[in-house]
């Protein structure tokens, strides 16, 4: 902030050329990392395999009557009894490892992205709290983040997991109780700058309520770092998940998520069978590394301290 | 100060006593550890016999108190499944878990520093360039795969070096350690390397951060202007400013790499807190459950009352901004 007003440069006389719009100005100054863009392109793809998986898939790896245990274990390029080939093998069932990671993205991504969003939602709010009321709402709310904030993300997840039990709903529930108080402290962060400016206070002026002034007013200029915190916890919401889920307290085993399928390929790895696992890993590494990549660029664009 | 000191005092018990009710109430609530201990043929008086025993048999509240009478004094209960105080269990493994972690640091400082240096020297050369590549890539690499990876490439394709157990110990004050014999070593560097590699991504950030800002300020420039060799300006007044802000990250990461140790001592069976509290979920062994948690809670509730306290030491403002 203090950066832009010292040296005389707004965003507005940023980059008049690139676009008239601030959607145009935004889009063009995302593109100029081509890495960005082409991790962006892989994003999408990896979210299109997920959602159209059931299409897609070369067979449904939760139809027991698809699989034959006489297809269990087989590498890569291999072919089955029935004469399809299994690009990359077989588990241990004989399921095809390239539909399981297909629904296992799907798991993954699901609830990775379902979790990192309700924790926005519930992290924004107590933010937003926070910032607009002060006092000991304030104290409270930051209290308990501070709190919460200097124990480590796995072992929080842990301890609610040891105490919850396992099943995709307490998945969930641990994600969002990891992820909440960086949202709300980012969102605190921002909004108490806000709220000092001159448009809050001829909003408060205008006698509107606090909802819309909360909401209307204050809540659309705090999204940009949202935004940005946003896609970095979505991964490391999906990180974890296969962490909490390889160490067998995550997903149930009906329905596996990329870190179970890595969990069951565990037991064969000593034996040489490496693509069990390794597939799932790779299909987690790429979806990661997009996502922070990705999360990178949004950082540079959105702030305004780096912009040229 | 005082004021402060009893305030931020009683902040920790209270947080560490809404952690125990939430704790043990929570992993009362899962399953029934009878039903896993005892004979499957035992008839009705034998299970509320071991039921008694146990003192399950007492309502939730009673069950409570009996624990905190207890945990004050040190007892936090008798493992279901080794009939042994749960403390002792976990204070046994804790050499196993803290060895591991304090290797992962150093590895991760021996490492990273150089690389970091070398990335905040030349930050636009090809090497630069490839090491914060690198580091990003540690960051965004799942702990528990590299570990797969690990096990896969060292212990099954090449056979360089085993992937289970901490190998041959030998015992300092009555602590096994695995350093110091070779085989130990042999059994340490692969998990180690697994733990460390979370550090390292972060010291090539702190160090390559640090060196970048060391070098444009002033008492750089002196040294250049009094004729000192580009060695010695690297390797004497640019290493010790920048390894303040690492000794002092490292030094809190340090619970956090105890408790990240739970991924790598399951992947490769290391007999730490870390493996125990996995086995011990899945086994029901509530006791073990709850001490394990209330120790590492503990563990962190004093670790970050004294950085609060060193710090408001350090930079009074702290202690003025909490005062009010």
């Amino acid at each position: 902030m203090t950066t832009a007003i010292e040296t005389g440069q707004t965003p507005e006389v940023a980059a008049p050329q690139a676009g008239a719009t601030p959607l145009g100005r935004f889009v063009s100054d995302f593109c100029e990392s081509r890495v960005a863009v082409g991790a962006l392109a892989m994003l999408l793809l990896i979210a299109l395999i997920a959602i159209f998986a059931p299409w897609i898939a070369p067979q449904d790896p939760y139809d027991l009557r698809q699989l034959d245990v006489m297809n269990g274990r087989l590498p890569p390029m291999a072919q089955g009894m029935d004469g399809q080939t299994f690009w990359l093998g077989t588990d241990a069932q004989g399921r095809d490892m390239l539909s399981g990671i297909m629904y296992g993205l799907r798991t993954s991504l699901s609830v990775g992205i379902g979790a990192s969003f309700t924790a926005l939602m519930i992290g924004m709010a107590a933010g937003l709290l926070a910032a607009y009321f002060g006092g000991f709402v304030d104290t409270l709310i930051m209290r308990i983040v501070d709190i919460q904030l200097s124990f480590p993300s796995i072992l929080t997840a842990l301890i609610l997991l040891a105490v919850l039990g396992q099943g995709i709903d307490k998945i969930i529930l641990a994600l969002i109780a990891v992820q909440w108080a960086y949202y709300a402290r980012t969102v605190r962060g921002t909004a108490l700058v806000e709220r000092r400016k001159e448009y809050i206070e001829a909003a408060q002026c205008l006698a509107l309520s606090h909802r819309r002034v909360v909401f209307k007013h204050l809540l659309p200029n705090c999204l940009p770092p949202l935004i940005v915190v946003n896609t970095v916890l979505v991964a490391s919401a999906i990180a974890l998940e296969a962490t909490l889920s390889f160490l067998g307290l995550g997903l149930p085993i009906t329905k596996p998520s990329l870190g179970l399928l890595i969990a069951n390929g565990f037991a064969y790895m000593l034996s040489g069978k490496y693509w069990i696992s390794f597939f799932p890993g790779v299909a987690l590494l790429i979806t990661i590394v997009c996502i922070n990549l990705v999360g990178d660029q949004l950082r540079d664009v959105l702030n305004p301290r780096l912009q040229k | 100060m005082l004021v402060y000191l009893i305030r931020r005092l009683l902040q920790s018990v209270a947080v560490l006593f809404v952690m125990s009710l939430l704790v043990f109430v929570g992993v009362f609530a899962i399953g029934d550890p009878v039903e896993i201990l005892i004979n499957p043929e035992a008839d009705q008086t034998e299970i509320a016999r071991v039921r008694t025993s146990l003192g399950l048999d007492l309502p939730l509240w009673r069950q409570y108190l009996v624990f905190l009478a207890n945990a004050v004094s040190g007892d936090l209960g008798h493992s279901f499944a080794f009939s042994v105080p749960a403390i002792e269990l976990i204070f046994e493994r804790m050499p196993a878990t803290l060895e591991l972690a304090v290797t992962a640091t150093f590895m991760g400082v021996l490492i990273g520093v150089p690389l970091g240096m070398v990335a905040g020297l030349m930050p636009d050369s090809r090497i630069g360039k490839s090491i914060m590549a690198g580091s990003i890539l540690g960051f965004s690499l799942p702990t528990f795969w590299v570990g797969l990876m690990l096990i896969m490439v060292f212990a099954v394709q090449l056979g360089w070096l085993p992937s289970t157990g901490r190998g041959e110990t030998r015992s300092i004050f009555g602590l096994e350690f695995s350093f110091l014999t070779l085989d130990g070593l042999r059994h340490l560097a692969l998990p180690a390397l697994n733990l460390a590699l979370f550090k390292l991504s972060l010291t090539i950030r702190l160090s390559r951060a640090g060196t970048r800002e060391a070098m444009l300020q002033d008492y750089v420039k002196f040294a250049r202007a009094k004729g000192l060799a580009g060695k010695r300006i690297i390797f004497v007044h640019v290493f010790k400013n920048i390894m303040i802000p690492i000794v002092t990250v490292l030094g809190l990461e340090l619970g956090s790499t105890i408790a990240f140790a739970v991924v790598t001592e399951t992947i490769f069976a290391w007999p730490g807190m870390g493996k125990l509290i996995i086995d011990s979920i899945n086994r029901l062994d509530r006791p073990v459950i709850v001490a394990y948690l209330m120790i590492i809670v503990f563990m962190f509730i004093v670790i970050n009352l004294l950085v609060d306290l060193l710090y408001s030491v350090l930079d009074p403002r702290v202690r003025l901004a909490e005062a009010k």
